[in-house]
C-alpha cells in the first residue's frame, strides 16, 4: 500500500453522509457488508444525522457558497460554516481566523443572516416563534 | 473533518470472486482492508470514494488469485489543526477530558488547554471551570455525556504494529499492564470564548 497524496481534497459532512447512506442502501439488496465498514458507516451516520448536514442538499450548498463569495473566507472556513452552521457571533469568531481584522461587526451579523437563510436547521421554527412573540409584544 | 486521500495498492482477488464484477470485487476488498482502520500519518479510513485507475491484472504461478494495482481515493477522518468540532464528553480524569465523536474516541483535552481557571473536582471526578461572576465563583462542571465544542490543537500517530521478539521481551519486563496505545490521537483545546460545553454559550 502506498499513499500518493494524503490530503487531495476536503469533503463536507454532507458528502460523507450521502456516500455512506448510498453504501448502506446498496448493501441491503446484496449480501451483508463486511463488519468494519458496517460499523463505521453506522456510527458516522448516527453522528452526522444530528448535525446540520442532514438537511443540506447540493443546491443549498452551491447557493450558500455563492453567497459567501464577497467575504473572502478561506476554503476551510467555508467548510466549517457548512458543517457546523454557527448560530452566534462568537462561533463565527472562532471559525474565522483573525476575524477582528478581517470582518467588521456588521459583516458578522450579515453572515449569521446568510447562514440562517441558506442552510436549513432546527431553529427556524424557534426563530419564527420568537418573531411572533416579539410581534405580540409590539402590539401590546 | 473528512478528507480524500489518494492511495495505490495491489489488490488480490480470490478465485471464488471471479464470478462477480471485477470492480465490485475490488471495492469490497478495499473497504474490507481499510474501513474503520487508522493508516499511519493518514487518519481513520472510512469508506472508498472512487477508483481512479486500474492497471493490468496479473497472475502468479501457483496462485489462483489475480492481482491488480489499483489507484483509488478513500474518505478519511483527519481533522485539520485549528478545526472546530463537536463531540460528547466520554470521561474525565486527572489527565484531562476525553471526548468521543461516536466513531472516533481518541480525543483528549489536557488540563492546560481548558478555560482559565479550571480545576479538577476530586469528589465528583469532573473538571470544572470556576467562572467568576459578580456574586462569587460558579463551578461549571464538564459532565459526562454533555456536548462539547473544541478546537483541534495537535495530532499524534503512534506506530502500533507488533514489535519483534527482542523488543517485546524488553517491554514485558516493564509490566504487562502497559496502557493500550491508540494509533491516532487528537489533542484539543477549549481555552477560548465559545469553546467548551454548548450550554455555556447558549444564553
Amino acid at each position: 500500500m502506498e499513499v500518493k497524496k494524503e490530503k487531495s481534497a476536503m469533503l463536507s459532512n454532507y458528502e460523507v453522509l450521502a456516500l455512506l447512506q448510498d453504501i448502506q442502501k446498496g448493501h441491503n439488496k446484496q449480501k451483508k457488508m463486511h463488519t468494519n465498514i458496517a460499523t463505521v458507516s453506522y456510527e458516522i451516520i448516527q453522528h452526522l444525522e444530528n448535525t446540520a448536514c442532514a438537511k443540506q442538499s447540493p443546491e443549498v450548498i452551491s447557493n450558500f457558497m455563492k453567497a459567501l463569495e464577497p467575504y473572502k473566507l478561506t476554503k476551510a472556513e467555508k467548510l466549517q460554516f457548512l458543517n457546523l452552521r454557527p448560530r452566534t457571533a462568537v462561533e463565527i469568531q472562532l471559525i474565522v481566523e483573525e476575524s477582528e481584522e478581517r470582518l467588521t461587526e456588521d459583516q458578522i451579523y450579515e453572515l449569521l443572516d446568510l447562514l440562517g437563510q441558506h442552510l436549513p436547521g432546527d431553529d427556524t421554527e424557534q426563530e419564527q416563534e420568537e418573531m411572533e412573540e416579539e410581534e405580540i409584544v409590539d402590539q401590546e | 473533518m473528512f478528507v480524500l486521500t489518494e492511495m495505490k495498492d495491489t489488490v488480490r482477488i480470490q478465485p471464488w470472486l471471479f464470478k462477480d464484477d471485477v470492480n465490485d470485487a475490488i471495492v469490497n476488498v478495499l473497504n474490507k482492508k481499510f474501513a474503520n482502520k487508522v493508516v499511519h500519518n493518514v487518519g481513520l479510513c472510512i469508506a472508498l470514494w472512487d477508483i481512479q485507475q486500474l492497471e493490468d491484472s496479473f497472475l502468479f504461478p501457483g496462485d489462483g488469485a489475480h492481482h491488480t494495482v489499483v489507484y483509488f481515493r478513500f474518505v478519511v477522518f483527519r481533522p485539520f489543526i485549528d478545526e472546530i468540532l463537536l463531540g460528547k464528553i466520554k470521561s474525565c480524569s486527572k489527565d484531562g477530558v476525553h471526548v468521543s465523536m461516536g466513531f472516533f474516541d481518541d480525543i483528549i483535552i489536557p488540563p492546560n488547554a481548558m478555560q482559565d481557571p479550571t480545576r479538577f473536582d476530586e469528589q465528583e471526578q469532573l473538571w470544572a471551570w470556576e467562572y467568576a461572576m459578580e456574586d462569587g465563583k460558579h463551578d461549571l462542571f464538564m459532565d459526562i455525556g454533555e456536548e462539547i465544542r473544541f478546537r483541534v490543537s495537535d495530532e499524534a500517530f503512534t506506530d502500533t504494529t507488533p514489535v519483534g521478539p527482542d523488543q517485546a521481551s524488553q517491554d514485558s519486563e516493564k509490566g504487562e499492564a502497559e496502557v493500550k496505545k491508540s494509533p491516532y490521537t487528537v489533542t484539543a483545546s477549549v481555552s477560548e470564548p465559545g469553546l467548551g460545553l454548548l450550554s455555556w454559550w447558549n444564553s
